[in-house]
């Protein structure tokens, strides 16, 4: 049977997104890992445009490789990684690493295998017509049906910020800052005293000094 | 599906609590000068106010809400209330002690409310999705507040270890979840509870099965799933570890209810099973290991472990008694616990009073807080007129109704273990030296709770009819 | 002539007829749009040396005409410096994925109605999409350059973006609330009708914010910090040179040029007339003034043009802001305002005002 386009590029995408997630973890640099993994990302997200699920490929791309992923970046560039400590021990640990991996496909297998989701079992979808808003059909069940998970889940993430913030904001007292608005509210009369005095004759013996300094510096 | 606004009356008390948690949120960053004190307020507002809503209109029969994703029925109405009772009674504890260390800052009050409400969604759920949103609303809540100490190496230990577990039972349970999912193709708990029912030897559904089981162990703190409850007990801040160790034992046991009674009902038979061993294996442990504690807070960590192996037979025992005696332990339980943290969290206000030691005497320096922890005390072990006797007791009975007699035995053998180091504790107060004569204050405030804690445990006991039909009715 | 292309054209088979075809478009978009990078770094030069009152560039061709054409062939000619240890693969791949989106967002821009290469749907979510990858190019420039300036200007970069992008999607969501569709031909269609149906009237404060987020995401100045010649050099493209360097310069300026018309066509009504709804109908009818009056793709360009002269202005009037006041600026006021605004924007929703909302 020859590949229809639609196919061939299936299999290219998910070909390439195997070798990245294979790269993720074999990567000897870290920064590297975190490359691949903005592929595999980035790959995975095609694989839904394929299934014409725009919004969440575009949003897997603008939320995960657009936002999260440079955080990451950001993180794995500043820290002093010691790559020998890390592989120490993946080959004592691989035997076991296998076996849950193989554990674990064989579960997927299991649950996702034909036997359940089967072509006999889930009907195919109907392809949508040319004026099929994906990003909406989301939208409606997303603020009807699902409203209070998404509420809830909403919660989690305020959460989640206060936490963050109560654990890392430090209100030293010895850090100095400028408070533009207090800058700007100054004036004059905060600044420079203007004091009235009479004026002062030089002492007698400082007069001898030629061109010397008038008497206004001890003002 | 959501027909009109006013449907949702129903789920009032959580959008009244979602919303006094965002004004103490907001409030918090403008009072200023005495920061904690309208935190602490508006909390307790928040609190008693949705006590107010909640009790306003009890439902008599089950509604839903959002297509099943929110159930109020009268067991939820029971539990959250427990809740919220237990949590302004929590408050009230921690404030002193929150005063004393610099903490007394609004982020405890604000998660802690936060956490209230995922105990809430949690014990509302009607769906595997809504059941994880509620428990982890709740979970990361904990794991914050058990940091919020953040100059205290043993805190950001116990947080990270906490943290750590934590992620990985949630981890554990989604995978279940997911299973279970691709199993039965919904998220729905009824749906799930006729698929189970319908098709129980079903090996995937026995592998979803396990997963859950180990996600509902960690959080309640079942053996060989504890390791974090002694280490975050004894890290946290005692205003923390009094946190954890009260109302989200209600929310374990909601847990456990939603998701094993409602939700896999279907394969009682195979869960009781991996229970009974949990459930052995916490008593014995928790007890035996407590013994060895010299630490107070370590101390009531494993004797949590305990309870919870208790808590666990009543699940066992999977009749209509067994479930209400559950439900009527893990009640009375977290009002235990959240006497005995409040002991101790009044006495760790000027300084850390963590030993065993430091309750030397204690009936010579302050002779009511001493009483009340005699009868906390006396009530973890079973002793008979207080409540934790008739608590054990109807677990007991459910059991051995079922023919599990040496269940009983083994857990009226390990529980008279364990009334050693419950004892162990009177003895301290009473008949031993203080090493310092200065008298311990409760305060008003703290001290009148405390009492009301108490007394409660001990009229529980005397008339523990009440509440037992309540939790017999909702149960069924 | 044209009878030999036809018949040549219909002899290729279909599957590569498509390809081709889509090629040719690209580079319909593609070499225009070079050319309009190459002249906007001259209008620069140019520009800011006459706000300095200055000349400019005047050596090259007939006042200074040919100069960008002299800088291309200077930057083809140079050598490429590969720094010592510097990971080689990732340093060369860098400008590729600076530029590459900066090109790839053009695909779904409406020039005039039914003027654009693809006519897709989530086109605002694909140009958020596309512009939030560009920062990928300058922190793998700046990790793989083994450079510490060129590190810092990279975490400079990496945190700005993330800052303003959040802001600028919020600025989105107000457009997609007001313009019902993400498709931006759509969203062009609905400001039909007269100047004041722009959206930049219901969403001046989200305008605002857009603009300037366009600015900080393009790192120009003033909020050029991720180069700051004064403090660390020229940021994540030090080590950078020859054509190396002029791809990022190219990509700097075609995203310049792709936010000046996004925002053209998203609050100042892209291709529309700014004399439609009003000026009476005998003055479209006038021969060649009635068409210039007219709605067209010069307007467009016009309005592009416009934007572009700010961010050159900007760049000759302001001083570069300090860094924690980019911060601030973006998660402390930008954000809170868009937010707020979206928040009146539905209430406007609620009540039909119009005659945006109507």
């Amino acid at each position: 049977m020859a590949l229809t386009f639609q196919q061939f590029l299936f299999y290219a995408f998910a070909a390439v997104l195997v070798g990245a997630a294979l790269g993720v973890i074999t990567a000897r640099n870290p920064v590297h890992s975190v490359l691949y993994l903005v592929l595999a990302f980035f790959t995975s997200a095609a694989l839904w445009l394929l299934m014409e699920a725009e919004f969440l490929a575009l949003t897997l791309v603008l939320v995960y490789v657009g936002a999260v992923m440079v955080l990451f970046l950001f993180v794995v560039m500043m820290l002093d990684i010691d790559l020998a400590a890390l592989r120490a021990g993946f080959t004592r640990y691989l035997p076991l690493g296998l076996v849950v991996a193989a554990l674990i496909v064989w579960e997927m297998a299991s649950v996702l295998g034909p036997a359940r989701f089967g072509p006999g079992r889930v009907a195919a979808p109907a392809p949508h017509g040319a004026g099929y808003s994906n990003t909406k059909a989301l939208g409606e069940t997303l603020y009807t049906q699902h409203l209070y998970a998404f509420e809830v889940a909403a919660l989690i993430l305020l959460v989640a910020i206060v936490a963050a913030i109560a654990l890392t904001l430090r209100r030293r007292p010895d850090t100095r800052r400028q408070d533009p608005a207090r800058q700007v509210r100054v004036r004059r009369r905060d600044r420079v005293r203007l004091v009235r005095m009479a004026p002062e004759r030089r002492p007698a013996p400082a007069a001898s000094e030629p061109g010397g300094r008038t008497g206004t510096e001890e003002a | 599906m959501l027909s009109t606004l006013s449907d949702l009356t129903l789920m009032a008390p959580e959008l009244w609590l979602a919303a006094m948690a965002c004004v103490v949120l907001v409030a918090d960053v403008y009072a200023g000068g005495g920061r904690g004190t309208v935190a602490y307020l508006l909390a307790q507002l928040a609190l008693l106010g949705g006590m107010w809503l909640l009790l306003a209109d009890a439902v008599p029969a089950p509604e839903a809400l959002f297509g099943g994703a929110f159930l109020r029925d009268p067991l939820a109405d029971v539990l959250k209330a427990a809740v919220l009772v237990l949590t302004v009674a929590v408050f009230a504890y921690a404030r002193g002690y929150l005063q004393g260390r610099g903490l007394d800052r609004g982020e405890y009050y604000v998660l802690g409310l936060f956490g209230v409400l995922g105990m809430m969604v949690l014990i509302s759920a009607g769906n595997l999705l809504t059941l994880y949103l509620g428990l982890e609303l709740l979970a990361l809540s904990l794991y914050a507040m058990v940091a919020l100490h953040r100059d205290s190496l043993e805190a950001s230990e116990a947080a990270m270890k906490y943290f750590v577990l934590g992620a990985l039972a949630s981890g554990m349970m989604l995978y279940g979840i997911s299973l279970l999912y691709g199993v039965t193709g919904s998220l729905a708990l009824d749906v799930v509870a006729r698929a189970a029912a319908a098709d129980a030897s079903d090996p995937v559904m026995l592998l979803a099965l396990a997963f859950v089981i180990v996600g509902v162990a960690f959080k309640l703190g079942a053996v060989p799933f504890h390791m974090w409850i002694p280490d975050v007990y004894h890290g946290a801040p005692a205003a923390v570890a009094l946190y954890v160790g009260a109302a989200p034992k209600i929310a374990g046991f909601a847990l456990a209810m939603r998701l094993l009674v409602e939700g896999l009902g279907g394969l009682q038979a195979e869960w009781a099973d991996m229970l009974v061993v949990l459930a052995v294996l916490s008593i014995a442990i928790g007890n035996v290991v407590a013994i060895a504690q010299t630490n107070i807070k370590r101390m009531l960590g494993y004797s949590t472990i305990s309870h919870i192996g208790f808590l666990l037979l009543g699940l066992i025992a999977g009749t209509r008694d067994g479930y209400g005696a559950a439900m009527f332990y893990a009640l009375t339980y977290a009002l235990m616990a959240a006497g005995a943290f409040g002991v101790v969290a009044i006495m760790s206000r000027r300084s850390e009073a963590e030993l065993l030691d430091d309750y030397r005497g204690l009936n010579a320096r302050n002779p009511w807080l001493a009483f009340m922890m005699l009868i906390l005390m006396f009530s973890m072990a079973g002793v008979p007129p207080t409540v934790g006797f008739y608590a054990k007791l109807t677990v007991l009975k459910a059991v051995i109704d079922v023919g599990a007699l040496w269940l009983a035995v083994v857990a009226v053998a390990f529980s008279i273990v364990g009334a050693f180091y419950y004892l162990r504790v009177v003895k301290l107060m009473y008949f031993d030296e203080p090493p310092e004569e200065a008298a311990v204050r409760a305060g008003l405030q703290a001290g009148t709770v405390l009492s009301a804690n108490g007394l409660a445990v001990l009229g529980l006991g005397l008339l523990p009819g009440a509440l037992l039909a309540l939790c017999l009715q909702v149960v069924g | 002539m044209i009878e030999t292309i036809q018949s040549l054209w219909a002899a290729v088979p279909e599957p590569v007829q498509i390809p081709v075809l889509i090629v040719v478009k690209i580079l319909v978009i593609v070499l225009p749009l070079m050319g309009a990078v190459a002249y906007l770094t001259f209008a620069e030069r140019k520009i800011i040396g006459y706000i300095q009152v200055r000349i400019g560039p005047n050596r090259v061709g007939p006042r200074g005409w040919l100069q960008p054409i002299a800088d291309a062939v200077k930057l083809l000619t140079k050598e490429i410096v590969l720094p010592a240890n510097a990971s080689r693969f990732l340093f060369l791949i860098a400008p590729v994925l600076a530029i590459g989106p900066a090109l790839a967002a053009w695909a779904v821009v409406p020039f005039d109605e039914g003027l654009l290469l693809a006519d897709i749907d989530a086109a605002l979510l694909y140009v958020l999409a596309l512009t939030s990858l560009a920062v990928y190019g300058i922190i793998i420039a700046g990790w793989a350059s083994n450079s510490k300036y060129a590190l810092l200007g990279a975490m400079r970069s990496a945190a700005q973006m993330v800052a303003y992008e959040i802001a600028m999607g919020f600025a989105l969501v107000g457009v997609l609330m007001v313009g019902d569709s993400l498709n931006l031909r759509e969203i062009v269609l609905r400001q039909a009708g007269s100047p004041l149906h722009w959206f930049v009237w219901p969403l001046l404060p989200l305008f605002v914010v857009y603009f300037v987020s366009g600015v900080a995401e393009t790192n120009r100045a003033p909020f050029d910090v991720a180069e700051g010649e004064s403090e660390i050099v020229a940021g994540f493209h030090v080590e950078y040179s020859g054509i190396a360097f002029g791809v990022f310069f190219l990509a700097e300026y075609a995203n310049m040029i792709l936010i000046s018309t996004l925002a053209s066509l998203m609050f100042l009504g892209g291709w529309l007339s700014p004399f439609e709804g009003w000026a009476p109908e005998s003055w479209f009818a006038v021969p060649v003034l009635g068409t210039l009056l007219a709605s067209g793709i010069h307007w467009l360009l016009a309005k592009t043009a416009f934007f572009l002269f700010c961010f050159l202005w900007f760049r000759a009037t302001f001083p570069r802001y300090r860094y924690d006041q980019i911060m601030r600026l973006g998660w402390k006021v930008f954000l809170p305002l868009t937010i707020v605004w979206l928040f009146v924007e539905g209430l406007a929703q609620y009540f039909r005002i119009g005659p945006w909302f109507a």
